[in-house]
């Protein structure tokens, strides 16, 4: 038991994207309202984004901002002193794209309540059925 | 000289959607002949790209000249040089041929619906030229932001909600891809394709790369609708407006499956699929569930349109299985039938966007007496079916030819056995649909009321425009059958003999 905590506590980002990721997923798969679902679906992709960022970090690193770089003698540069910043980069990208699925979800959402008049998913489908 | 094609491709309809929706407040009159000589632009590229390609070997292009580990590569071999030239010519088909159905469909939003089109177009032609595994996940959501948007313009009561669905199982599909990527990226720190294949080949072993794999596939399978993954697709594209159907149907499942070969053969490697991982025997059988699956949903609907997109998950049930089994002659067909499928669908799609600019619904009973009515659209969709069900000379006989032989090779008699039995069902699908056409509606009496339901009585063959494209592509099919040996030879057998150890 022990063994397992350790192992927990050693890795506890990738654990806490886990459980994110799956709240998200619950809400997606659950909720019958669909601004949770969308919130649920918001969620499942921060968590990825979070999975992204931990994978950057390294312990006692900094910025990979290099000083004095401009006009002074190559200064030696040992990569472990900086922190990755490319997982930063592409997430800024998945930031964008989260953030266009969302706007576009939620003009959907906004076209679904204006021809049904609710956004309980059974009610929609109820009212569809009627059509 | 460096060949500048690869980056024109993405660039012209880029920037073509940009001056379209600039044009939106100038002069609206030019959105649409700015389309088509944009997709003209780019379907000349694509061609002049592979035949550089057959000529002299795959194309390297780095963006900005940044070299590959480090800048955006992209590559283009046979493969992708192939699915560039059908995405491209299918996309400028069909925004001739829907240039009626979408001003009848759309009437103020024709603009808006041009400059989605573009992105999405942009969006696949990127995903396929791309060698840069984040990239890809870019592009892939960008052409899926294009199609939710085209689908919720469709049909007022349903589309929207089919649309949203599909923007949840899509995102879902997305995220999953993207977080393989992200496994990948821990274990070799690259994200450029070809990179990433040399530096997987000392971590075959590794769990995370395993884990990576099923991310990824999973992703995709999602995004391609194979069989239990499939929910969404046929409210989406059933209820989209008939131009977009017409796209969506040929072109992005099959994108899908170019990026799942992409995946298999050119990232992973051979070896790593077949002989390190056991999945293989696994997934040939759910295809193989699929395309049976796929199949027997086809024959429990009662509306054309719906019945074709169940035929699209039977037929990605054929793509997936033939490309897991993993030896020259199904990857062979799988290739050829990319290509074949996005034809015969493209096809289909076509005749049936021309029927639903008559008809407005395509249930069973509305079809009755087509064939003297719309003789012309009749018989490019009897020419897409009979290639479909695979009877020669049309082109869908000889990928199904190659799968098979495949499956013999592969001693997978199961997959064998789901092929036959889909052609066979489809068979009784498509004949039952000429059946229906083929006779006048009855009269009153006979258990249904017709008399007044039936106000279309007097309907008339589609447009010229819907009509000459329409047999250009029927023509296509035969053309591609016939010369389907030298298409083989030229492009799929090289590629294939250069992964398939």
């Amino acid at each position: 038991m022990p063994d397992i905590l350790g192992v927990i506590i050693a890795k506890y980002n990738y654990w806490l994207f886990i459980v994110l990721m799956m709240v998200g997923l619950y809400a997606m798969i659950a909720k019958n309202n669909l601004i949770k679902k969308l919130v649920g679906m918001n969620i499942f992709q921060t968590a990825i984004i979070f999975f992204f960022i931990s994978i950057a970090y390294k312990k006692g690193a900094t910025l990979p901002i290099i000083e004095n770089a401009h006009g002074h003698s190559d200064p030696v540069i040992y990569a472990a002193q900086y922190m990755n910043p490319l997982p930063h980069v592409l997430m800024l990208t998945a930031i964008v794209v989260s953030v266009a699925t969302f706007g576009v979800a939620l003009a959907l959402a906004v076209k679904i309540y204006r021809r049904y008049q609710t956004l309980e998913e059974d009610e929609i489908r109820i009212r569809m059925r009627h059509k | 000289m460096n060949i500048q094609y690869p980056v024109l491709i993405i660039i012209i309809p880029l920037l073509a959607a940009v001056f379209s929706s600039a044009l939106m407040w100038g002069n609206r009159r030019l959105v649409y002949p700015l389309c088509v000589l944009a997709l003209a632009a780019t379907a000349i590229n694509t061609f002049l790209l592979l035949a550089e390609v057959v000529h002299s070997g795959p194309v390297n292009y780095l963006l900005a000249g940044w070299s590959p580990p480090w800048g955006i590569q992209m590559r283009v071999d046979l493969l992708n040089g192939l699915v560039l030239c059908i995405v491209s010519v299918v996309a400028l088909i069909n925004l001739i041929a829907s240039f009626r159905s979408v001003q009848q469909e759309l009437a103020e939003k024709t603009d808006s619906f041009y400059v989605l089109y573009l992105l999405f177009i942009t969006g696949l032609l990127g995903v396929v030229i791309t060698a840069d595994l984040f990239n890809l996940y870019v592009l892939l959501e960008v052409t899926s932001l294009a199609a939710y948007a085209q689908i919720a313009m469709g049909d007022r009561d349903r589309a929207p909600l089919a649309s949203l669905n599909y923007v949840f199982l899509g995102v879902i599909g997305a995220s999953f891809y993207l977080l393989g990527v992200g496994y990948l990226y821990i274990k070799t720190g690259s994200l450029n394709m070809m990179d990433i294949s040399n530096i997987l080949l000392s971590v075959y072993s590794s769990i995370a790369v395993f884990t990576a794999f099923i991310f990824c596939m999973v992703g995709i399978w999602v995004k391609m609708a194979l069989f239990p993954l499939h929910a969404w697709l046929p409210n989406a594209y059933t209820y989209a407006p008939t131009a977009s159907s017409r796209i969506l149907a040929p072109l992005m499942t099959k994108v899908m499956v170019y990026v799942m070969i992409r995946l298999m053969f050119s990232v992973f490697g051979m070896d790593y699929v077949f002989q390190e991982l056991e999945l293989s025997q696994h997934i040939v059988l759910l295809a193989s569930i699929a395309i049976i699956a796929g199949a027997v949903l086809a024959l429990a609907q009662n509306n054309l349109k719906k019945m074709l997109t169940y035929i699209i998950v039977s037929e990605i049930g054929y793509l997936v299985g033939g490309a897991w089994l993993g030896n020259t002659a199904a990857l062979t067909g799988t290739i050829l039938h990319v290509l074949n499928d996005a034809l015969m669908t493209f096809c289909l799609f076509l005749a049936v966007g021309n029927m639903s600019y008559k008809l407005k619904n395509l249930d069973f009973d509305n079809l009755q007496g087509l064939f003297s009515k719309m003789p012309v659209t009749m018989a490019g969709f009897a020419l897409a079916g009979v290639s479909i069900i695979g009877i020669p000379p049309t082109c869908g006989f000889f990928s199904k030819w190659f799968l098979i032989s495949g499956a013999l090779e592969a001693g997978n008699y199961l997959f064998l056995i789901a092929l036959i039995l889909s052609s066979l069902i489809n068979a009784i699908l498509f004949f039952r649909v000429f059946e229906i056409c083929l006779f006048e509606p009855m009269q009153a009496g006979h258990g249904h009321d017709y008399a007044h339901e039936h106000p279309e009585s007097g309907i008339r063959e589609a447009p010229v425009s819907m009509l000459v494209t329409l047999m250009l592509v029927a023509a296509s099919l035969l053309a591609v059958g016939l010369y389907s040996g030298m298409i083989v030879n030229q492009v799929v057998a090289p590629f294939v003999s250069g992964v398939v150890a």
